[in-house]
This record gives structure tokens, sequence and C-alpha cells, in this order.
């Protein structure tokens, strides 16, 4: 097990920026989440701890050591691949050994054998064994190439969007289960998603990746209910953060150009949400409630029925504002409602640099 | 399909407007392919089937005799044939086993990314393309003992490369290997490159090391496919004439279908040549059906 560390990581592919001024501290045994959108540069920082690609820039430390001249195979990482990447022609159980078969570091047949099983046990791929993974599924191939980096008991697991390829209910068990695993063996996780579910639902910590960029790393609660800025804030969520323009008055969030106003008492404490200033306020859809008698008036634009709770699109003036209700709630559209939010739950954005008020400060 | 293909045709089209349906014009396309072969192919090939069974001799006006089986027993009975298959299989190991060595050992080297990949890789082609006769031609001139280039530069002083009978047969694979090494180096390069790059980095993580990734990962994917290549090359070899007959005349490079050449067309023994003829063409057939089993058995695993 061991602790990572990247440092001012860049990383060029001809004119292509891929990564830039790049710093990730993932503590030892911690279950590190790698978000952002296709491009971000997440596989790229993946295969540099991995050692399948070297940084143009900047260090990576592997127990505090600079790894930069050792190979993929010192490193010792696992990699699992979106692909999965099973070896094509042999069957399972010999996939699964294929890792401590090399004669250099040849293990006795017993232990082989040995880690096999248990690998398959804790992935219940056990009756899969001899057969060849071109009869696999897809969900049972994913398994089989995440027993692969299990029986070698690496120091570090880099997993590259390894549920992006299965289907949702599938995708949705794996996750469970790979976080048992991870809890389990007690492993550092490397794990890249574009999925903010996943990040969410797995993470000890959160990275967010945008343009080769960390724009935030933190639990996924800090991610959640402060964003560090705009792009943060529509990202993480589904639906995203209602984000809209307007300024601060008297401890009243006056929407400029849509002419509403909502009331935020102590709005004005956050350091640098001066009266006047142009901000952008963030609120995410469960904290935006229709009450009779609230002070604003919409029209209900659309309804999404999650079967739990209802996501309403609200439309006010030209502005659309998403709101999560619960599911009992009667609504039709263009039905004129009457909306309020949890003034504590609002989030103040600097409208120029989309960045959090009490991040700046 | 064929009534889909039917009910596509344009109805303004020319070939509708000359009257024809869709099976003229399928029948147009493929009668004279047929009629060739039949001419060319079938029917040489029955025909002559039929004098393997008789004394026919093309040279003199004597009507053929059947003789039954005669032929086929006297051939199979003869060491001097059985010698001639001998040169030829040692011929064909020879030459093949070098094809594949080099062949595949040069595409190993140019599955990279290098300066120039392509042109080197087309370059490397042109032997395969040049005629055998040529080939033939130009390779007794590098052997020459006297002024050769290939004794030349490798200090050899007057090696005979072709007059000498335990060398002359080596001589030519040398240069069967050298003319068609590429087509190998061809096939192999298709199969090395639709290796995907993933599972070599995979290997790497996995910490195998590259003869272990060679042996595990690339030969079992490329094996396939260099399969069809071997078959294609012994198949060839085995039926090799223009290279040895140009080459040299020595008793030791007498390759089958030279002692079939002389039977037939020096000592116009036409009717036995036909037998020989079908003794190869069975032999051939074994040979090929046996690495044909082996191929679909490497396919499945």
């Amino acid at each position: 097990m061991a602790h990572i560390q990247l440092k001012n990581i860049s990383k060029k592919f001809g004119n292509h920026t891929a990564l830039t001024g790049l710093d990730l501290d993932i503590a030892d045994g911690e279950f590190f989440v790698l978000l952002g959108e296709t491009g971000a540069g997440k596989t790229t920082t993946l295969r540099m701890i991995a050692g399948l690609e070297k940084p143009s820039e900047g260090q990576v430390f592997i127990d505090g050591v600079d790894v930069a001249d050792w190979g993929a195979a010192e490193r010792d990482v696992a990699l699992v691949l979106q692909q999965y990447s099973l070896y094509p022609r042999y069957t399972v159980r010999e996939n699964l050994e294929f890792p401590l078969r090399p004669k250099i570091r040849r293990l006795p047949d017993a232990e082989i054998s040995d880690r096999v099983a248990r690998a398959a046990r804790t992935l219940r791929i056990e009756h899969l064994l001899d057969r060849k993974t071109d009869r696999l599924s897809g969900g049972e191939m994913q398994r089989v190439s995440i027993g692969r980096a299990i029986v070698r008991k690496p120091r570090v697991f880099l997993m590259d969007e390894p549920l992006s390829a299965l289907d949702a209910k599938l995708r949705e068990a794996l996750r469970t289960e790979l976080k048992n695993l991870q809890m389990q063996l007690g492993a550092t996780f490397l794990f890249v998603t574009h999925d903010q579910i996943e990040a969410m639902s797995m993470g000890d910590k959160v990275g967010v990746l945008n343009h080769g960029r960390i724009v935030q790393t933190g639990t996924p609660h800090e991610i959640y209910n402060n964003p560090r800025d705009t792009y943060v804030a529509s990202f993480v969520g589904s639906p995203p953060m209602n984000l809209i323009d307007g300024k601060l008055v008297d401890n009243r969030a006056v929407m400029a150009p849509l002419n509403f106003e909502l009331p935020l008492p102590g709005g004005a404490r956050t350091s640098g949400a001066t009266d006047g200033r142009p901000l952008v306020f963030g609120i995410r859809p469960e904290d935006v409630y229709l009450e009779n008698g609230a002070p604003v008036e919409a029209r209900v634009h659309d309804v999404e029925n999650h079967g739990v709770e209802k996501i309403l699109t609200l439309r006010v003036g030209d502005a659309m504002l998403r709101a999560t209700v619960p599911a009992r709630t009667d609504v039709e559209i263009e039905q004129p409602v009457r909306f309020a939010w949890n003034p504590d739950k609002v989030v103040l954005f600097d409208k120029s640099s989309g960045i959090n008020l009490r991040h700046a400060g | 399909m064929a009534t889909a293909v039917m009910t596509t045709l344009d109805p303004n089209s020319r070939s509708a407007a000359r009257g024809m349906s869709d099976l003229t014009i399928r029948n147009l396309f493929i009668i004279p392919t047929i009629v060739f072969l039949i001419v060319f192919n079938i029917f040489p090939l029955l025909y002559s089937l039929g004098y393997s069974f008789t004394d026919f001799r093309a040279s003199s006006p004597a009507p053929a005799n059947f003789v039954g089986l005669q032929n086929y027993r006297e051939l199979l009975n003869d060491p001097f044939i059985w010698s001639n298959f001998a040169i030829t299989a040692k011929y064909v190991i020879v030459s093949v086993v070098g094809q594949v060595i080099v062949g595949f050992g040069v595409a190993l080297l140019l599955n990279r990314d290098i300066p120039l990949k392509g042109l080197l890789t087309t370059l490397l082609l042109l032997p395969m393309m040049l005629s055998m006769a040529v080939v033939g031609l130009f390779w007794k001139l590098l052997y020459d003992p006297s002024f050769g280039i290939i004794n030349y530069t490798l200090g050899l002083a007057s090696f005979e490369w072709l007059s000498n009978p335990d060398m002359a047969l080596y001589a030519v694979a040398i240069t069967d290997i050298w003319m068609w090494s590429p087509f190998v180096m061809l096939l192999s390069l298709a199969g090395l490159s639709a290796v995907p790059k993933h599972l070599y980095e995979a290997a790497a993580i996995d910490r195998a090391g590259s003869f272990y990734t060679f042996f595990r990962i690339t030969l079992p994917l490329v094996a396939p496919i260099l399969m069809i290549a071997i078959i294609f090359r012994t198949m060839e070899a085995f039926k090799t004439f223009d290279l040895a007959y140009i080459l040299t005349s020595q008793p030791t490079t007498e390759v089958i279908s030279i002692r079939l050449y002389k039977m037939a067309f020096q000592e116009w023994q036409t009717g036995r040549s036909c037998a020989l003829a079908y003794i190869v063409l069975i032999m051939i057939l074994a040979i090929t059906n046996i690495y044909v089993k082996y191929l679909n058995k490497v396919k499945e695993r």
C-alpha cells in the first residue's frame, strides 16, 4: 500500500497540453476519485502514475520516492482499463495467473492457486475459472480484469473508467462491490471517471479535473456543498446546481436581468460579498422549494418524474430553474407556482472569475 | 437474397431497357470465368487423369494403350523418384523455416514507430515483385565463383555455390528466402499490428518480461496469420521449378517439379508424367490439409 504524490506535473502531446501544473496527494489506503469530462486529462494522469507515460515536467512520488526512472513493472501498480484488456485465447484462470507466472518472480504453484482462488471468491467468478475469456459477459470480464489486479497485491490500484462500458444495473452493483473490496483490502485506489455519481458514491476524496488542471480536491460532501467555482458547481450533481446572475442588496439577492429577488439574510457576512458587486448565486435544486406565499412566482416548464422525487423546471421570465420536490407534489405544466430557497445553502460566486467567494477569501 | 436483388433493378436503367433481367446480367459476369476455368483447368486436369493410366507419348503417333495402375506402381517403386521427393522435402523445410525466421524477425523490427516505416516496408517488398526468372538469373551472377559479389563480400575466394553438389540446394533455398521472406513479413506485420496495444500495456503493468510477453501474447495472437503464410509458402516451395532450374542443374537440386518437367518434355513419357503430377498433387493436398487442420486448432485455442 502506498502514498502517492504528484508535484507540478505537466504533460504535452506535441502542441496539445494535456495537463498543467498538476498537484495531487493521495493518502495511503484512500479511495481517490479523479472526476472530469472526456479529455480533461484523467487517463493521462493515471498512465503517468502507472509509468506508461512520462510527464513533460514535474515529479511522481510513490511512498516518497521519485519514480521518474522506474518502469511500469517496478512501480508495482495494478491498472484496470475500460476495455478490460484480458489476454485473449486464455481461460479466466490463466488470465488471473498471468501476473504471477513470469519466471523472474515465479511464486510456488500452491501460492498461485491459493491467490487465484481467493481472488475468484472475492469477485464471485469461481464458476468461470475454466471458461475462455471471449465467452464472458461485460460484467464478468471486468471482474476478471479486477481479479487480475488483486491477485498481485500491488501497492496501488489504478482504475480507468472500469464501469463505464457496463449497463446501469451492473454498474451500480459493481460500484458497491469495488468500494467494499477497497475497504477489505485497505488498498490505495485511484479511480478515474466522468460519472459524478460514481465519484460521489465511492470516493473518500474527489479531485475535479478541468482542462488539465485540478479545480478542486475534497471530500464528496465538500465538493457538493461548497464547490470552488461555477464549473464544479455545474459539473457535480444531477441535476446541476442552479446558477443565477444577480447582486446583493440589503440582505436580498436581486437577480439582475430577471427582476426577481429572494431574501438572503446574512449574505453580506461572506467576505467580499459587498452590496452591488456582480455575483452568481448558486442553489442546489433540492434547496429550492415550492410554497404558497413564497416570494417569487414561476411557471412549471417541465416535470421529470424520477419515482422517489420529481424534478421540476421552473420558468421565471426567460430563465430556467430546477427544483427537486417530493414525488407526491401535484403539479402540471404551465401551472403557476411560488417558490423560495433555503438561504443557508446559497453559494456565492464572483461573476467575472466564477470563484466561490468563500474559497477566494 | 436473389429475389431482393431482382426487385432492386432500376426499371429505368439501360439494362432494363435492353430487356435484361438480373439473372442475365449475373450470367454475363459468371459464365466467362466458368468457361475459362473449365477449358484451362478442369478439362486438362481430368484429361491428364485419363492419360495417367496409359502409356501415351505425345512425341509419337502411336495410339495410347490403357495400362491401369502400372505408371503409379512403377513411379512409387522408383528409388530415384523418392530421392527427388527427399530433395524437395529438404528444400521446403530449409526455405520455409528460413522465410519464417527472416520474415517474422523483420516484421518484429518494423512493428514500432520508426521514421520512414512506410518507405522501408515498400522497399523490403521489392524482391517479391520480381519475376522468378529474373531473380534466378541475377542470383546466378551474385553466386558466381570468380566475379560474384557474394564471394567478394564474404571473402570466400572462389567458393562454388552452385556447382558444389552439397551447397547448391542451399543456394537455391537462400535465393528463395531472399525473394519470399517479404511475403511472410507482410502477413506477420498485419498480424502484429492487429495485436491491441493495451494488451502490451496490461502485460507491462503485470510485470511480464519481454520474452514472456512475446510467447504468451504476441505469438499466440499472430499464430493464425503466420500459419496462413506458412501454408502458402510450403505449397509454393513444394512446386518450385523456375528458381532451381535456372540457377543450377545439379542432381542434388533436382526437385520433384524438375523431374516432372524432364519426364514430360525431355523424355516424352506423357502418360507416366501425368501419373507423377497426380502423385505430387495429392501430396500437396495432404500437406495443406494437415496445415489447415492445425490452423483451425490454433484459431480455436
